[in-house]
């Protein structure tokens, strides 16, 4: 008689691990899965095709940095005159980028230098960047998990 | 018999199991995160392109010398030391600092300064040497003027001064008290002398703060009760003695990587940014307005001693974080730099002008999220139980142990 009521004090204390475990699991909003890291990505009304990479890699949380944006037409021809101007932020904290980066050299084959990029916090940034050429203007955003 | 014994020890290992989940164990991702804020992750002393007596001996000896002398103020009697108690963390435990008068901020710690980009809790200067420079023409702080301290060093360091920074130029023409935030007679002497007067003035008390950084650069944070708990973590032995964390301390690590969110911003081994946040911070009744960041991006781009002046011993190519630096944006309103958290739970009072007197109402603060009294805050309001702010605060101290 005993024996099954130790029985029960298992179970019921094996219950409790598995609903603290349960409850215990991190909710956060869209998990590193589920959002879209594709570094190549088209404007939002197609008028270009960027791509987007670290000059140099190992970039680390904190440092500043630079990027190289690809801007090409979809027809694959490397855009060469292009206006650009970078924002973005952490959709999830209410804020911007803690800096205010900068095209910074153009160089050749439609390929942008981006200086003074930094990723202040761990988390889910946004990287934007408004396009303009003879083309029009055009704008497309990245998704970086750090 | 057999069953009785075998039920006894489902029990007694489900019971030892509940132990283990109550928080010994950490998930791989938090175990990353506890050691990217523990000290054996902060990196090397980066070097200051700007002032290149930054790692001058004589040049540290001499700003340790200036930073306790008291002749280095307009009464006499107020030195860095004065408000940078140097057995006090280098703070002086007061809401607002006080010098040759009343400050409107809060005294900010020394430790690991040196590794940080910005200044003050604004972010009003960008280099080490250019924040010391700051409270010494300050008239609520040191309250002299750069021709003073340009004779100072001239009279009372002249050898010294010379070895480091080579031939003092000529002052005989100088008044004794000149400077742009002085007096309004001192302010009248300086802009009555010729830029080249001023530039060798400047030049001298440029220097004057460059050796101040010079030994600033030596205080460094110290190792905490947490950094030993995150070793014995991260080579996975079982912490012993002191370093072994209680429940509680264990829950608030938790809950301050977690659910509370604090290492969104008080985050690596400094426990912080290095950036700016409103969160909504209460303004102090009888002070005058304080927008943060707002007027610190100002009067940090405005100031001749910045990464781009000529004072600066560093290119342009040395001075990303002024280029490209957030200059306009409501992001900016009363936003204000996380401080590091080393060290904080033994040095009330807390914010930036010395608005909580102790933890708990940091913590309540922190859960409440009450709006911004200007901008927006970017806090979102917590539920923390009275156990979990208990638990919070006691994984503060370890960081001050």
């Amino acid at each position: 008689m005993k024996s099954t009521w130790l029985y029960v004090l298992a179970v019921v204390v094996l219950l409790a691990v598995v609903i603290g475990a349960y409850l215990a699991m991190p909710s956060a909003a869209p998990t590193k899965s589920e959002i879209d890291e594709s570094r190549s990505r088209t404007t939002a009304n197609g008028l270009y095709v960027a791509a987007i990479e670290p000059e140099s890699p190992g970039m680390k949380q904190g440092e500043l940095h630079s990027w190289i944006l690809t801007v090409k037409t979809p027809d694959g021809k490397p855009v060469d005159d292009a206006k650009i101007t970078v924002g973005g932020g952490m959709p999830d904290h209410n804020h911007g980028l803690p800096t205010s980066p900068e095209v910074t050299q153009y160089l050749g084959e439609g390929r942008y230098r981006i200086d003074g990029v930094k990723f202040s916090m761990s988390g889910w940034w946004e990287l934007r960047f408004d396009i303009s050429s003879a083309a029009g203007s055009d704008t497309v955003t990245f998704n970086l998990v750090m | 018999m057999e069953s009785r014994r075998s039920a006894w020890f489902c029990a007694v290992a489900s019971l030892l199991l509940l132990a283990s989940c109550s928080g010994e164990s950490f998930s791989d991702a938090e175990k990353a995160t506890i050691a990217s804020m523990s000290l054996a992750s902060l990196l090397p002393l980066p070097a200051d392109p700007t002032n290149k007596y930054a790692d001058d001996p004589a040049a540290a000896a001499l700003g340790a010398t200036l930073f306790f002398d008291q002749r280095m103020s307009s009464d006499g009697v107020v030195s860095c030391g004065t408000c940078h108690l140097i057995d006090r963390q280098f703070q002086d435990d007061l809401p607002r600092g006080k010098g040759v008068g009343t400050t409107n901020r809060r005294t900010m710690p020394l430790a690991g300064a040196a590794w940080g980009p910005w200044f003050f809790w604004d972010g009003r200067r960008d280099s080490l040497w250019a924040q010391a420079l700051a409270p010494l023409e300050d008239q609520r702080e040191h309250a002299g003027t750069r021709a003073f301290y340009a004779h100072f060093v001239a009279d009372e360091f002249n050898e010294r001064y010379q070895r480091i920074f080579g031939p003092l130029p000529d002052l005989s023409s100088v008044p004794k008290q000149a400077g742009p935030f002085g007096k309004p007679a001192e302010q009248t002497a300086w802009n009555a002398m010729s830029p080249d007067r001023q530039d060798a003035v400047n030049r001298v008390f440029s220097n004057l703060g460059k050796a101040i950084a010079a030994f600033e650069r030596s205080i460094v944070p110290e190792e905490t009760r947490f950094d030993r708990f995150a070793r014995a973590l991260a080579a996975g032995k079982p912490a012993e003695g002191d370093v072994a964390f209680s429940g509680e301390e264990i829950a608030g690590l938790k809950l301050f990587i977690g659910k509370a969110n604090c290492s969104t911003c008080h985050t690596g081994p400094r426990l912080t940014d290095d950036s700016f946040h409103n969160t909504g911070v209460p303004v102090v009744p009888g002070l005058p307005e304080d927008l943060g960041r707002e007027t610190g991006v100002k009067q940090v781009d405005a100031d001749p001693f910045n990464c781009l002046g000529k004072f600066s011993d560093a290119g342009p190519e040395a001075c990303g974080e002024l280029r490209f630096m957030v200059k306009e944006g409501a992001a900016l309103t009363r936003a204000y730099k996380p401080p590091s958290l080393r060290g904080a739970a033994t040095r009330p009072p807390y914010m930036h002008a010395g608005q909580f007197a102790t933890l708990e109402e940091v913590v309540d603060h922190y859960s409440r999220a009450p709006a911004a009294p200007s901008g927006a805050t970017e806090l979102h309001p917590l539920t923390l139980s009275e156990r979990e702010r208990q638990q919070l605060i006691a994984f503060l101290k370890t960081l001050a142990e």
